[in-house]
């Protein structure tokens, strides 16, 4: 079989290379590391500095995300420069940009254009009157994450943002720890880029997941437990390796891409806040960095009025961040996690104490469903709006429904559900719970007959 | 009881930059005591003035986390692993 045509573009001493290797066949993905095709000779952007969210400690730029000094978490430190360029951006001039997360540039950790995975963000947010009714809310939406280029999920936002970060700092490799769906987008976007990427995962991981990070040729590693240990052994892979594992120690810079999730939001409600937000709460970052999102438009003077409520959507198998909402003190609880909703089974999760304060504090809520629950909600999603979700969708949408039934929407709410990523990577989910469809011979009174009991069962 | 207790790059900067450290004691508590007494600048990194972990700090024994058997209360013995690791989650 010829070897595939690669768009790669390989510099002397930069990565391993295996020639002569026959794609399809080899065991481990095509060392071919190197600048991104199209990138040789063009700028790196300026990366941001640093800033421990907790003590407020100093850095530059660099593949850490552990503040020394008091082992906060990092985040970029816009400078003045940053500052001004917002400054200059109006509503006018983020319309006119091309339909990617990169229209919301300046409030990106970069001074310069990033190269590396253009095409991704700006997903639909589709109006679903059919939720509004089921949860009685004037109008729901739902922002749809599920056709996410290129990998189908909310993860190639942090992805195109970290991915960008390892570039401006020289790493020719990358890698994360996974429950599927960042496995995926990093995959996806390191072979786009001609990284090279290690990409660990638990062993018994959803089919449509793992197939989805293999098709991309990733080293691509299975670990023998929980997420929570992949996580705990990345940690040590990246003080080990100096790989740039997005969700370790490039995260400070990787967080900062589910911002553009609101901005999106914001923008396609015309410049407008939604009184409520649902959203899945694994690691608890997505919810933490919507918020933050909200509130640096709101501080642009992009969009006013109050910010929305944010409300947590967990399994009931593994919900420490919905529990530590409900209990009110300020410590996390590990989990062991126990549901079918992989992608959110984190029994310990680093951003679940500022989740939980940002939903306290927004006057918010969580909820926590059982996998019968958000199997239903995955169906009553699709047939209410057309959209196919993982698992941690339908958790979302049960979510929505448990908080309907617990009085914790407004008639007059305008609410957003976040969406995270497509149905096929979860399809075992549901796939048990149809009722087979008919089989019949291709003649067309057998139809008539399938038509015929339709009618009288719908009396129409 | 002589442990190994593995620290972050992080941390090591404050303990000569060793990642790798044999440390005694009956419990988790004590070997982290027991670490903390020799190195003073690393000491309120390992835990906090009332003695106990940080929630940002997250402690494996064998690779378990020790949440799970009783914190700095969990009981090490001879030959145990100790993992110290920044608590970093989500993907």
């Amino acid at each position: 079989m010829t070897r595939a045509l690669s768009t790669r573009v390989t510099r002397p001493g930069a990565g391993r290379r295996s020639a002569g290797v026959n794609p399809s066949t080899d065991e481990h993905a095509t060392d071919a590391a190197g600048p991104a095709a199209g990138t040789v000779g063009t700028p790196v952007p300026r990366l941001s500095a640093l800033q421990c969210r907790l003590c407020g400690a100093r850095y530059a730029a660099a593949p850490i995300a552990i503040c020394e000094r008091c082992l906060g978490p990092l985040e970029p430190l816009p400078d003045e420069g940053d500052l001004r360029r917002r400054d200059g951006v109006t509503r006018q001039v983020i319309t006119s940009r091309p339909p990617s997360l990169w229209r919301y540039a300046e409030w990106l950790p970069f001074d310069g254009r990033p190269r590396l995975s253009p095409d991704t963000g700006f997903t639909p947010l589709v109006d679903a009157p059919a939720l509004a009714r089921l949860l009685g809310v004037e109008r729901a939406w739902v922002k749809n994450d599920t056709v996410s280029h290129p990998s189908l999920s909310f993860k190639d936002r942090v992805v195109a943002t970290g991915i960008n970060a390892a570039h401006a700092l020289g790493l020719t490799t990358v890698g994360c720890a996974s429950t599927g769906n960042l496995a995926n987008a990093v995959a996806a976007h390191a072979a786009r880029a001609g990284l090279a990427a290690w990409v660990f995962i638990p062993h018994d991981l959803e089919l449509g997941k793992v197939v989805g990070a293999a098709i991309y040729r990733p080293h691509l590693v299975r670990v023998q437990g929980t997420y929570d240990d992949v996580n705990r052994l990345c940690a040590q892979v990246a003080d080990e390796f100096g790989w740039g594992i997005l969700n370790v120690n490039l995260r400070a810079y990787y967080g900062e891409g589910s911002k553009t999730m609101a901005f999106e939001i914001a923008e396609q409600l015309d410049w407008r806040s939604p009184t409520a937000v649902v959203a899945p709460l694994a690691g608890g970052s997505l919810l933490s960095k919507l918020a933050k999102g909200f509130g640096e438009f709101r501080s642009a003077g992009l969009i006013d009025g109050p910010p929305p409520r944010f409300y947590g959507a967990q399994a009931a198998g593994c919900a420490p961040i919905v529990r530590l909402v409900e209990r009110g003190d300020d410590r996390i609880v590990p989990e062991i996690p126990s549901t079918i909703a992989r992608s959110i089974a984190i029994g310990n999760p680093a951003d679940g104490l500022f989740a939980a304060r940002t939903i306290r504090e927004s006057g918010g809520w969580g909820a926590a469903v059982s996998d019968v629950d958000l199997v239903r909600g995955i169906r009553i999603l699709a047939e209410c709006t057309g959209i196919f979700a993982e698992t941690a969708g339908g958790a979302t949408v049960a979510a929505a429904l448990a908080l309907a039934r617990a009085g914790h929407w407004r008639a007059s709410d305008e609410v957003v559900l976040c969406i995270t990523g497509h149905g096929l990577k979860t399809v075992e989910a549901v796939a048990g719970t149809f009722d087979d469809a008919p089989v019949i011979a291709p003649r067309l009174r057998d139809v008539a007959a399938l038509a015929a009991r339709v009618a009288q069962r719908t009396g129409g | 009881m002589a442990i190994t207790i593995t620290l972050p790059v992080v941390l090591a900067k404050l303990a000569k930059g060793e990642r790798a450290h044999s440390a005694s004691g009956a419990t988790l508590g004590e070997a982290v005591a027991d670490l903390a007494q020799r190195y003073p600048e690393l000491a309120p990194r390992l835990r906090d003035e009332r003695g106990e972990p940080y929630p940002y700090v997250t402690y494996y024994v064998n690779d378990e986390d020790a949440r799970f058997h009783g914190g700095f209360g969990a009981r090490v013995r001879d030959g145990d692993e100790v993992i110290v690791v920044p608590a970093i989650a989500g993907g």
